[in-house]
C-alpha cells in the first residue's frame, strides 16, 4: 500500500480554511498516479476532534500523533514527528498546504529525512518512476517553474488557494479510520517552541478590508497619505501601499502589499500612484475589482486595471470624498 | 555579550512590470534588470549590523553564487557589514541556481569551516525564502547540519546575554505574535518589516571596494529538485473602463462604489 501523508495544519486545535486544501492537494496527488490512498497526520492531541469529518475530504485514515511537546505549535517538534513517520512508513508522498507553517514543517521534515522538497507546487504534470514533473511557482507567484522532483518519497507543499479546499464529491458520508500514534521526539525538538503570544486589537485590517485604498511613490511624502486615510476611513476600509512608501518610511510595513508584504483580495482595490510592478501586483491580483488612479496613462497598473482615472491623485481622492459626504447629507 | 552574526543573501534580479524570459524560457532575461539582494536578507543584514551597534561583537555575509554576486556582498559592507564570504563552483554563472539541497550542504560546509577557523557564529540569520526561488528551506536545512534550532518568518529579534545568552524572536500571526524563544547559538529566518534598512554612506562605500572577500570553492552534492524551465503566470487580458480624467472624474468614482455596493 502507499499512501500520500497529508498534514493538517491547525493552531492549537482550530483549523483554517486553508487546511482542508493539503487534503485537496493529496487527492489530485492519487488522480495523477501519485500513492494509492490518503492518511490525514493530525499532530497534537489538542487537534484529536478534527480527525472526524476528514473522511469527507478524502482521507482514509487519520494519524492523531501525540507528545507532551506537541501542545502548541513547535517547528522542530512537528518536523521531527513527520520526518518518523516518513521513516516509519515509507510513503508515496507528504504534503501540506504551503502557508508559513506548512512550508516550515515540511522544511524540517525534509531536512531530516534528507529527501528533497517541492514548496508551492500548482501541478503534477507526469509521474515517472522515481520522479514527478511538477509546476511550482515562483517570484511570490509571478513565475511558474517547471521542474522534475526524483526522490523516495516525494515532500511538496500545495501552492496556497491552487487546490479544492472542499469536501470530496466521491466522499460525501465517507468516515476515515483513527489511529493514535505516539512520537518518540528527540530532546531537541522542544528548542522552537512558542512561549508566548501577544494578541493585537483586530478591527478592520488590511487583509479583511472590502476597499483597499493603497499608495505608492506617487503619493509623495508620509503627510500625503492623509486623503487617503480619509477616503478609507469614510468607506470603512484600510490603507495599502508600496514597498517604495515603506522604504521611505511613509507607512509602516505592516500595510506593504506584494511579494514581501501582505496578499490580499478586497471587492475594490484603488491604486493611487502605484506604477504596478510585478511584485506588487502578485500582493492585490486576488482583488476583485481594481481602480488605478495615476498620472500616467501608460502605467502598468492603469494597463491591468479594470477601471481607470488619469490625473493627479492629490486633486482626485478628496474630491471623491467630498462627493461622498454631499451624497450621504443629500 | 559580544556577537558574531552570520547573515546569508542571495543575489536576485529585480524585474519591472513584468518578468521576461528568455526564448527558450530556460533563464529569465536579464539584459536590462538591475540586481539586488532579496529584500528579507537585506533587512537581515540591517539587523545583524543593529544587534551588533547594540551588543558589540562582528557582522558577516555569506553567500552562494556566480562571480556578480560580489556586488551583494560589497553592499553589505558598505553599510556596516565587516566580512564577506564569497561560494562559488564554475557552475555558477548568472543566474543559476543549485538545488536547494546542494546550496544548504556548500553554505553549512562553508559555514563549518569558517567556525573552525574564527570561533562558532551566535547568530545565523536567514531570509524566509529567497525572492526568486521561493524554496522555503536553504535556511532550515543549514541549521539542522549544523545541529542548531531556526524559526522561520521572523518580525522582531533580542538579544539577551544571561544564561549564556539567549534570543527571544517574534512572528506575525493571524491574531497578533507568536513569540519563541531559543538558546544561542540560534539560526532565524526573517521577514522584510522587521526593520528598516539604511542607505550606504559615501565612507561606507569606500570601504566596500577595498574590502577584502573571502573565495571559496564549493562542489554540488546531488541534489532531488531539478529546475528545468520556466513560465510567465497566466495573465488576465483586461478591457480597462476610463471613468475619465483628474477631479472631474470623481463622481464617476463614487458612482462605481455604489455600484459595486461599498457606499
Ligand atoms: C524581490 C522584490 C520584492 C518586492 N516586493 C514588493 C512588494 O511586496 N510590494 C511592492 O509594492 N513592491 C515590491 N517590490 C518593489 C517593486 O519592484 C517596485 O519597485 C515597487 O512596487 C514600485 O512602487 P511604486 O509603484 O509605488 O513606485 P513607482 O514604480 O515609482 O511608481 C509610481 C507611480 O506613481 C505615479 N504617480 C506619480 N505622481 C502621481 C500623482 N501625483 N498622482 C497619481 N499618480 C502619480 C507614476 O506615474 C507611477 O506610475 C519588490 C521588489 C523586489 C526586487
Ligand atoms: N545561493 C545562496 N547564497 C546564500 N544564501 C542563500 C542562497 N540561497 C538561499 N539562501 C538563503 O536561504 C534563504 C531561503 O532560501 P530558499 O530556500 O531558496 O527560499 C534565503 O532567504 C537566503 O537567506
Amino acid at each position: 500500500m502507499s499512501e500520500v501523508l497529508a498534514i493538517f495544519e491547525h493552531d492549537r486545535g482550530v483549523a483554517a480554511e486553508t487546511s482542508y486544501q493539503s487534503l485537496g492537494f493529496a487527492r489530485a496527488l492519487l488522480a495523477a498516479g501519485v500513492g494509492s490512498s490518503i492518511t490525514a497526520v493530525v499532530i497534537g492531541a489538542e487537534a484529536d476532534a478534527l480527525a472526524h469529518d476528514l473522511g469527507a475530504y478524502g482521507a482514509s485514515s487519520v494519524v492523531l500523533v501525540h507528545h507532551a511537546e506537541l501542545t502548541d505549535y513547535a517547528p522542530e517538534a512537528w518536523g521531527e514527528a513527520v520526518a518518523e513517520l516518513i521513516a516509519l512508513r515509507s510513503p508515496a508522498a507528504v504534503v501540506a498546504t504551503g502557508t508559513d507553517r506548512g512550508n516550515e514543517v515540511l522544511a524540517y521534515a525534509s531536512a531530516i529525512a534528507d529527501l528533497p522538497f517541492a514548496a508551492n507546487v500548482t501541478e503534477i504534470r507526469s509521474v515517472g518512476e522515481a520522479s514527478l514533473d511538477l509546476t511550482r511557482v515562483r517570484w511570490g507567484g509571478s513565475l511558474l517553474e517547471q521542474s522534475k522532483l526524483v526522490a523516495a518519497s516525494y515532500v511538496l507543499s500545495a501552492a496556497a488557494h491552487v487546490f479544492d479546499g472542499d469536501p470530496s464529491p466521491d466522499h460525501i458520508g465517507a468516515t476515515a479510520a483513527t489511529e493514535s500514534v505516539d512520537a518518540t521526539l528527540p530532546s531537541t525538538a522542544a528548542r522552537t517552541r512558542i512561549t508566548d503570544r501577544v494578541t493585537l486589537s483586530s478591527g478592520i485590517t488590511l487583509t479583511t478590508a472590502a476597499v483597499v485604498v493603497s499608495g505608492g511613490r506617487g503619493v509623495g511624502s508620509a503627510e500625503g497619505f492623509a486623503p487617503l486615510v480619509e477616503l478609507a476611513d469614510l468607506l470603512g476600509g484600510a490603507v495599502g501601499c508600496s514597498r517604495v512608501v515603506t522604504n521611505n518610511g511613509w507607512r509602516p510595513h505592516s500595510d506593504q502589499v506584494g511579494q514581501t508584504g501582505k496578499r490580499i483580495a478586497p471587492e475594490l482595490y484603488i491604486a493611487c500612484g502605484i506604477s504596478g510592478a510585478i511584485q506588487h501586483w502578485v500582493g492585490m491580483m486576488a482583488s476583485k475589482h481594481v481602480l488605478a488612479i495615476n498620472t500616467d496613462g501608460e502605467a502598468n497598473m492603469v494597463g491591468k486595471a479594470e477601471y481607470a482615472v488619469i490625473g493627479d491623485l492629490h486633486k482626485i481622492l478628496p474630491a471623491v470624498s467630498a462627493e461622498i459626504r454631499k451624497r450621504r447629507t443629500q | 555579550m559580544a556577537l558574531r552574526i552570520l547573515v546569508c543573501v542571495k543575489r536576485v534580479p529585480a524585474p519591472g512590470a513584468r518578468i521576461t524570459l528568455t526564448a527558450d524560457h530556460s533563464a529569465i532575461d536579464v539584459k536590462n534588470l538591475g540586481f539586488t539582494t532579496s529584500p528579507h536578507e537585506e533587512c537581515a543584514v540591517e539587523e545583524a549590523i543593529r544587534l551588533v551597534e547594540r551588543h558589540g561583537g562582528e557582522a558577516t555575509v555569506l553567500t552562494l553564487g556566480a562571480a556578480e554576486a560580489e556586488e551583494q556582498l560589497r553592499y553589505a559592507i558598505s553599510v556596516g557589514v565587516v566580512k564577506a564570504v564569497h561560494v562559488s563552483h564554475p557552475s555558477l554563472i548568472g543566474e543559476s541556481d543549485w538545488d536547494p539541497q546542494a546550496t544548504a550542504a556548500a553554505l553549512a560546509d562553508t559555514i563549518a569551516s569558517i567556525e573552525a577557523a574564527d570561533g562558532a557564529f551566535d547568530l545565523i540569520l536567514f531570509g524566509n525564502e529567497s525572492a526568486d526561488a521561493g524554496g522555503f528551506q536553504v535556511g532550515v536545512r543549514v541549521a539542522r547540519k549544523l545541529g542548531r534550532p531556526i524559526v522561520n518568518g521572523i518580525k522582531s529579534i533580542t538579544v539577551s546575554s544571561g544564561d549564556g545568552g539567549a534570543v527571544t524572536a517574534q512572528r506575525e500571526s493571524t491574531s497578533g505574535f507568536e513569540v519563541y524563544n531559543l538558546r544561542l547559538p540560534a539560526v532565524l529566518g526573517v521577514k522584510e518589516g522587521l526593520n528598516l534598512p539604511r542607505y550606504p554612506t559615501l565612507p561606507g562605500r569606500l570601504k566596500s571596494k577595498k574590502a577584502e572577500v573571502a573565495a571559496i570553492v564549493a562542489e554540488p552534492v546531488a541534489g532531488g529538485l531539478l529546475t528545468e524551465s520556466f513560465d510567465n503566470a497566466a495573465e488576465l487580458v483586461v478591457q480597462t473602463t476610463m471613468l475619465g480624467t483628474g477631479e472631474d472624474a470623481a463622481p464617476a468614482i463614487v458612482d462605481l462604489i455604489e455600484r459595486l455596493g461599498l457606499l
